[in-house]
């Protein structure tokens, strides 16, 4: 999968838990899930199940811990995507 | 394991007496709310019924933190930190002074010290009182 339509994905799975609409209409890679989205960390959690299911891939505890911004989900799921 | 003995609350906010069942998948637990609960002098005034938020309050701490306390016993902590990240709950039946109250609830899932779960309250006749979906962060400290 690409870059670009991940993204698109994340951006999909990701809105409804958003509280900062301005930050979201920027959505790229560089955007941070709480700093920027305000996203708090229960709601995190249910965007990481999203993902999992969407992507078909299982998300560990440190995989979860180091998912800060877009970017890093992004190599996240290609790596898990990878070992599938 | 006694799980009440690790639960961080007390009076007056303890709603807790009893857990008939617990497993890995659900919680089963009771609660009667003593007539002289601080909260009935002022809800409502001369008419006392129990709040919705304490009803959701009850459901809370038997169906979510119970339950956590029971799934994080690996850890064997006698402390546990519990947040409240949300309530979903619809309300059927008004619980009045000195009534006994059961809470079922049915584990969703527990995942990234995320514990979210389906719960139902029921009276002393069994009938549907409350439920809703509630979740809460809960670990081991």
């Amino acid at each position: 999968m690409e870059t670009k339509e991940i993204i698109y994905c994340l951006k999909k799975i990701v809105k409804p838990y958003v509280q900062n609409d301005m930050a979201f209409q920027d959505f790229g890679k560089d955007t941070d899930f709480i700093k920027d989205l305000e996203i708090n960390s229960a709601n995190l959690v249910d965007i990481v199940l999203d993902v999992e299911d969407e992507f078909n891939i299982a998300i560990d505890n440190d995989s979860m811990d180091n998912m800060l911004t877009v970017e890093d989900a992004v190599k996240i799921i290609k790596n898990k995507q990878q070992e599938a | 394991m006694n799980i009440l003995e690790i639960l961080p609350y007390s009076e007056p906010f303890l709603f807790v007496d009893d857990l008939e069942k617990v497993s890995e998948n659900g919680i089963i637990g009771t609660y009667t709310f003593p007539a002289d609960s601080f909260f009935y002098r002022g809800h409502f005034r001369g008419k006392p019924v129990t709040p919705g938020v304490i009803l959701t309050e009850c459901m809370a701490q038997i169906g979510v933190v119970c339950l956590g306390i029971f799934l994080l016993k690996d850890e064997e902590s006698e402390n546990c930190g519990v947040a409240l990240t949300n309530s979903a709950v619809d309300y059927f039946l008004p619980v009045y002074p000195g009534e006994k109250v059961k809470v079922v609830s049915e584990k969703v899932y527990f995942r990234f010290n995320k514990l979210k779960c389906k719960v139902q309250m029921f009276n002393a006749e069994e009938k549907l009182v409350c439920r809703g979906e509630i979740s809460g962060m809960i670990k081991a400290e």
